[in-house]
């Protein structure tokens, strides 16, 4: 599927906000000082996603089984629609994803949210996936060949 | 993004309150068929959906229930958008494989046997058909029987096809296979449910 | 025959109040908390999302404390409040080929691109308990390294290489994948929906299957082509917004299990595949599954059939452990009115059982004299 460049700054900031942890993103809004107004469209509710796999990793697709989501929609006074979706149950997080969703459609709010909350979140989530990626690489097997046998 | 706030507002405010009104009011006028009830329809639609026909709708249809429109319902970008994004539903370009359609002109609509009429083992994989109708009270009267009704009971309908006696009559043949329908106007709907039979009136 | 009876009310309320006093334990203990459970009893945590077919690490944190550490009840627990929640729709399929990995191995080849990564295994320990774990000892972080990464490359796609190794055929794009919620139980099932019915079948069973299939009841050689556990992204196409959301990621354990086959009237000498997927850490699960998969896949590769672990029938409605404890269970209810008819009957048959012998000792008698 192609989509816009638009729809993918817009998809990468939804991708930060779905991993990030509450506590963390309450703080760096607290700071940013954008409080808006909004009316609910839809939601914040918790329901389920049917998670799929496919065969043999590339295959058909299959139902593998179901996770919590919650997800979100508002409309910010300006008339701004925002929508967030995301693993979990934490409906204040959603709604919250879903307003800064809103505000990112104004392209200088958007540039401000980008810089002072998005792109530090994703940075400490890119660090804590290092990390992890070391630590796995820290146990991958060196062989050395002992002995060769001779036919 | 025209109109993108307006296609989307107008949801259930209280999702799991409001749907489990509207389906209290859709299972008692299914077990009472052919009988107005008064929806609680605490939707606003897109204008040309009515509020009975958009609440039920929102009560009844979810993600594994694909819809179709018919043509007039169809025109209204705004109205798919705001089904869409209120049931989780997809929708379909036919009518013969969905679980709901939604009829805003009955009169031109095609005919019931069209729809999913389920199977002899699954008679409930059948389509449940939401019509939209100018009135239920000044309509020609239709008498009906069957579960439900004590002795008989008589619908006033406007805007049917003009041989819905016959449609309905060789639907409530298939039994147990058929179509459900859900019959609504401003905020009232009458359901017919497969098992109400038609009587046939003297003149 | 049933016969309703009322009662017991008094005593069932003092049944569970008894149980919240026992499941508490000595008030001078600490409760568990929720994190406790989650961060230091993960593997638990995971099965009950595998079997509960629900990915959420803390309600199943929360169904393990509630059931006293009985998984399958958490398991109940976790698949009766799903129920209780709208479905939104589905996934796109993850793809575990960009999986944050944790652990991968293979048996199949030594050096493959990406490496054998060990990650947090419980191989290699002497299984000697620990008693330093009774208390809270200082542990270390674990070691890092930065001179070894490379994309870690499937197994399958480097035997694809060689087209030693069944594709994946044609895949149609239109195709809904069945999904075992929602379709009454028919056979032969579909693949999706066996594998479906498998990740969420218990680990105890699959495992015992599988290990039957190693031992000779549908043997199919077996081989780990690769076992790889990790994070996931998972994105949800949104309607409203015209592409698909990523709303974060699940951690899941794949089995690629390679099994040699001579070929049949229906598909060449090859390597066929087995293919595991559940939630979590969980190794043997997934393991397990694959090798069920395989299994059950005799028909369409044109194997005979020969054992339980290929009959559809015998594993996709035995491998539930909700419903096979909700059935085996269920025999401790009333059964009163049953039992007294059946006692009815044995006590007739008795006694026309001791009227024959009876009557035929008496014959033998007479006959000998």
């Amino acid at each position: 599927m192609n989509i816009t460049a638009d729809q993918t700054a817009r998809r990468d900031r939804m991708a930060v906000l779905a991993r990030c942890s509450s506590q963390r993103l309450s703080a760096l809004w607290a700071v940013l000082g954008l409080r808006q107004a909004h009316t609910p469209l839809r939601g914040p509710e918790a329901g389920l996603v049917m998670l799929r796999g496919r065969i043999g990793g590339t295959g058909e697709p299959f139902n593998v089984g179901e996770a919590t989501v919650t997800r979100a929609s508002v409309k910010l006074e300006d008339g701004s629609v925002g929508h967030a979706m995301m693993l979990g149950r934490d409906h204040a997080k959603a709604r919250l994803s879903a307003v800064i969703d809103a505000l990112c459609r104004n392209p200088e709010t958007a540039a401000r949210i980008d810089a002072e909350l998005i792109q530090p979140i994703r940075r400490e989530l890119d660090v804590a996936d290092e990390t992890r990626r070391q630590q796995t690489a820290a146990t991958r097997v060196d062989f050395f060949t002992m002995v060769r046998g001779e036919d | 993004m025209l109109n993108e706030a307006t296609a989307l507002e107008g949801g259930f405010s209280n999702p799991v309150l409001n749907a489990q009104s509207v389906f209290r009011a859709v299972m008692d006028a299914m077990a009472k068929p052919a009988t107005i009830v008064e929806v609680d329809a605490v939707v606003t639609p897109p204008s040309r959906l009515d509020r009975a026909a958009g609440a039920v709708a929102c009560a009844l249809i979810d993600t594994d229930t694909p819809f179709w429109l018919d043509a007039t319902l169809a025109e209204s970008t705004a109205l798919r958008a705001w089904l869409t994004f209120h049931t989780g539903a997809r929708e379909m370009a036919t009518c013969g494989d969905v679980a709901f359609a939604l009829v805003g002109a009955p009169q031109t609509m095609p005919p019931l046997e069209r729809f999913a009429q389920g199977t002899q083992e699954y008679p409930n994989r059948s389509a449940t058909l939401i019509l939209q109708v100018p009135s239920l009270e000044s309509g020609a009267p239709l008498t009906f029987e069957g579960p439900g009704i004590r002795d008989r009971v008589v619908l006033a309908p406007r805007g049917l096809p003009q041989d819905f006696a016959a449609q309905w009559k060789a639907n409530r043949k298939r039994f147990p296979r058929g179509v459900d329908l859900i019959l609504t106007t401003g905020d009232a709907i009458a359901c017919l449910p497969r098992s109400a039979r038609l009587v046939e009136m003297e003149g | 025959m049933y016969v309703a009876v009322k009662g017991g009310e008094v005593a069932i309320d003092n049944a569970h109040r008894l149980l919240a006093d026992r499941r508490r334990g000595d008030r001078s203990v600490p409760a568990l908390t929720l994190d406790q459970i989650t961060e230091q009893l993960s593997i638990g945590v995971d099965r009950v999302m595998s079997e509960g077919s629900l990915y959420d690490r803390r309600l199943a944190a929360l169904a393990i404390k509630q059931a006293r550490g009985d998984l399958i009840e958490a398991i109940f627990l976790v698949r009766a409040y799903r129920t209780t929640l709208p479905r939104f729709g589905h996934s796109e399929p993850v793809d575990t080929g960009a999986m944050l990995v944790e652990r991968r191995v293979s048996a199949c080849y030594k050096d493959l691109p990406g490496g054998q990564l060990l990650g947090p295994t419980f191989d290699y320990t002497h299984r000697l308990l620990d008693e330093e774990l009774e208390g809270d000892p200082q542990i270390e972080t674990g070691a890092q390294r930065t001179d070894a990464q490379e994309p870690v490359m499937r197994v399958a796609d480097i035997l694809d290489q060689e087209g030693l190794i069944e594709d994946d055929g044609f895949i149609d794009p239109a195709l809904e994948p069945g999904d075992i919620n929602q379709t009454p139980t028919e056979f032969p099932m579909s693949r999706a929906m066996r594998l479906q019915s498998l990740s969420r079948g218990d680990e105890g069973f699959l495992l015992a299957l599988g290990y039957s299939t190693q031992r000779g009841y549908a043997r199919s050689h077996p081989f780990v082509g690769e076992v790889r556990i990790g994070e996931v992204d998972v994105e949800v196409f949104m309607p409203e917004l015209g592409f698909a959301v990523p709303v974060g990621r699940v951690q899941v354990t794949e089995c690629q299990m390679v099994n040699q086959f001579k070929g049949s009237a229906k598909a060449p000498p090859q390597f066929t595949r087995g293919y595991g997927l559940v939630f979590g850490q969980s190794e043997r699960k997934a393991m397990a599954m694959s090798l069920c998969d395989r299994a059950l896949r005799a028909e369409e590769l044109g194997e005979d059939l020969v054992a339980a672990p290929q009959d559809q029938e015998f594993v996709l409605s035995h491998c539930d452990n909700v419903q096979a404890t909700g059935f085996v269970e269920h025999l401790k209810l009333p059964h009163y009115v049953d039992f007294q008819a059946e006692l009815g009957l044995v006590r007739t048959m008795r006694a026309e059982y001791e009227q024959r012998t009876g009557e035929a000792v008496l014959e033998t008698r007479e006959a000998a004299e």
